[in-house]
């Protein structure tokens, strides 16, 4: 087997009298889509938060192609190619599409103190490629974030992250709060990561939106994983059993 | 034409500016031509810029999605330091460069207070509002300093030019910092972080954005433009007070919202703060001249403060329900 992009090694966090990762350890492989699932409280956002440099752990190693990393805030781990895309959406509602996907990321022509002016051609331009090629279709990259549905800001969501090169996308809780249509939408573009070579990470309640779109499965429960196996070797009702 | 609407419709300073070019008729009609006469349009556009600067700043800050009581305070404070350096013998520049590095030092604390203790900034400003006045007053100490003629650059900041004397000094001044701050919001990746951070706080943290640093920077920037409107007002009158700028804090936050900024951020534009302020000004001026009692003032800004926020939140909702492809 190839060796891991991700390997996380006893990973540990504590909230004042609470072991919210006993002992973690994880290995997540190039170009699989791994599929997250646990109750509330088992773990899972505390591992994903480490993951995309939101939260610092008590403990243990996280490498990355091999080397030791230590993610101090969320900007570290997209530079490092982990891009997040959380439930209650990673979007400014008041703000265009073409201005979200460059979102602390701007291209600036010259710049004194990191202070420059926008490359607005290049934003519009690009963020239309880009969401084309996540097969998405909007009128214009002008439009504001706040009139798309849920289901498309998922979608500028992932185009953005694989504007940006990242290779491994987390996808906490993507299909929470979305309606049947969209959700099959959303699970199309994570099934489309895989095709473009990128690892990813799907958390999800909902064992039927793994089982669909995952090579493997990772079930966590009190802290711990208790469950790691492919997808073809396990069923939704064995990981009832174990949660 | 549909489209134009719903263009015309999501930008509420636009609906401001209608009004204002509505209220100048008015007025102009109801003062039979006095209004709008050379004499009267220089002594309104020789004021606009003093309470245009502070809305300018503290639109930025709102759009940020936070707030600054204390800029009435800090209108007085700065002058004041400037002031008592000034007949104590120190020059100009630098008493001016100590007025306005005061007015940076509050901006900063009002914004590290506010974000390292978590706590909202009506009330970090609100105290700011007492604390910078009480300064202002014990520092002058009672009596306002005498300011050592020809100690002010009058020629910089206050003389009339342009064709027929029209404008102050000042007013381009504050046409350049209107510029500045539209360019620095709107075409800036600065710009970018202010809207994201007020906007939406958690995208734009999670997205990378030192926001911290971007809302202290906004604090900043507000005080030291109050600071600054302050001090143009104190060369105009040739004399500091203590209580200059006492209201301007509320009055500024009403050209804010009156030119479509949202309390909640990330909605607004420096340029609907200056109409808001332009309005207000106008108010001020044409109630006067058209022999209504001045004590309606207040009512006539209270009035169109609600009723701009209730219009522009109606006519946001239209123009995002009419469906035209943009």
């Amino acid at each position: 087997m190839a060796a891991p992009i991700i390997a996380i090694k006893g990973l540990q966090k504590w909230y004042s009298g609470v072991h919210a990762l006993k002992n973690v350890t994880l290995d997540i492989y190039p170009d699989e889509a791994l599929g997250l699932v646990g109750d509330n409280g088992a773990g899972k956002s505390t591992l994903i938060n480490i993951l995309s440099g939101t939260q610092k752990p008590d403990g243990g190693e996280i490498r990355i192609d091999g080397e030791p990393v230590r993610f101090s805030n969320p900007r570290d781990a997209m530079d490092r190619g982990i891009e997040t895309i959380y439930q209650y959406n990673s979007m400014v509602p008041t703000m265009t599409i073409a201005r979200n996907v460059f979102i602390g990321r701007e291209p600036v022509k010259g710049s004194v103190f990191g202070i420059g002016i926008l490359d607005q051609k290049r934003m519009r331009d690009e963020s239309v490629k880009a969401i084309a090629d996540v097969d998405l279709h909007l009128r214009s990259p002008d439009a504001l974030v706040g009139e798309l549905s849920g289901g498309q800001r998922q979608g500028v969501a992932i185009a953005r992250a694989m504007h940006f090169k990242s290779k491994v996308m987390i996808l906490d809780e993507p299909t929470n709060h979305l309606s049947v249509k969209e959700t099959r939408k959303v699970i199309g573009f994570v099934r489309a990561l895989k095709a473009q070579n990128i690892t990813s990470v799907f958390i999800s309640h909902n064992m039927h939106h793994v089982f669909e779109c995952c090579d493997r499965v990772v079930a966590m429960a009190r802290g711990e994983i208790v469950l790691d196996k492919r997808i073809g070797e396990t069923s939704i009702e064995e990981i009832h059993e174990v949660l | 034409m549909k489209r134009l609407m719903k263009i015309y419709l999501e930008k509420p300073e636009l609906a401001a500016v209608v009004f204002l070019l509505l209220l100048l008729l008015v007025f102009q009609i109801r003062s039979n031509g006095v209004f709008l006469n050379t004499q009267n349009v220089r002594g309104m556009l020789g004021l606009l810029p003093e309470m245009g600067l502070v809305a300018i700043g503290v639109t930025l800050l709102m759009i940020c999605g936070e707030f600054d009581l204390s800029v009435g305070s800090v209108f007085a404070l700065t002058p004041m330091t400037m002031a008592v350096m000034l007949a104590a013998g120190v020059p100009f520049a630098p008493a001016f460069a100590a007025g306005l590095a005061i007015a940076a030092l509050i901006g900063f604390f009002n914004g590290f207070i506010t974000i390292r203790f978590a706590i909202p900034s009506f009330i970090t400003t609100l105290g700011m509002l007492f604390i910078a006045r009480s300064l202002t007053v014990v520092i002058s100490g009672g009596f306002p300093p005498v300011i050592p003629a020809n100690a002010l650059p009058k020629w910089l900041f206050t003389i009339y030019v342009g064709p027929g004397d029209l404008f102050r000094m000042s007013f381009f001044w504050f046409v350049a910092v209107a510029i500045l701050a539209t360019v620095l919001l709107s075409r800036t990746n600065f710009g970018n972080w202010v809207r994201a951070t007020g906007g939406f706080l958690p995208a734009a943290q999670s997205m990378g954005i030192p926001t911290a640093r971007v809302k202290v920077a906004c604090f900043m920037i507000c005080s030291v433009l109050a600071g600054f409107a302050g001090t143009i007002q104190v060369m105009r009158l040739g004399a500091p007070l203590p209580s200059i700028g006492e209201g301007l804090e509320l009055q500024a936050v009403s050209a804010a919202v009156i030119g479509g900024a949202s309390l909640a951020g990330g909605i607004g534009t420096i340029f609907g703060g200056i109409i808001g302020a332009a309005l207000i000004r106008v108010i001020d001026n044409g109630l006067v001249l058209s022999q209504v009692d001045a004590n309606w003032f207040k009512m006539a800004i209270g009035f169109l403060t609600i009723f701009a926020v209730v219009v522009n939140a109606w006519l946001r909702k239209r123009g995002r329900a009419m469906k035209v492809e943009t």
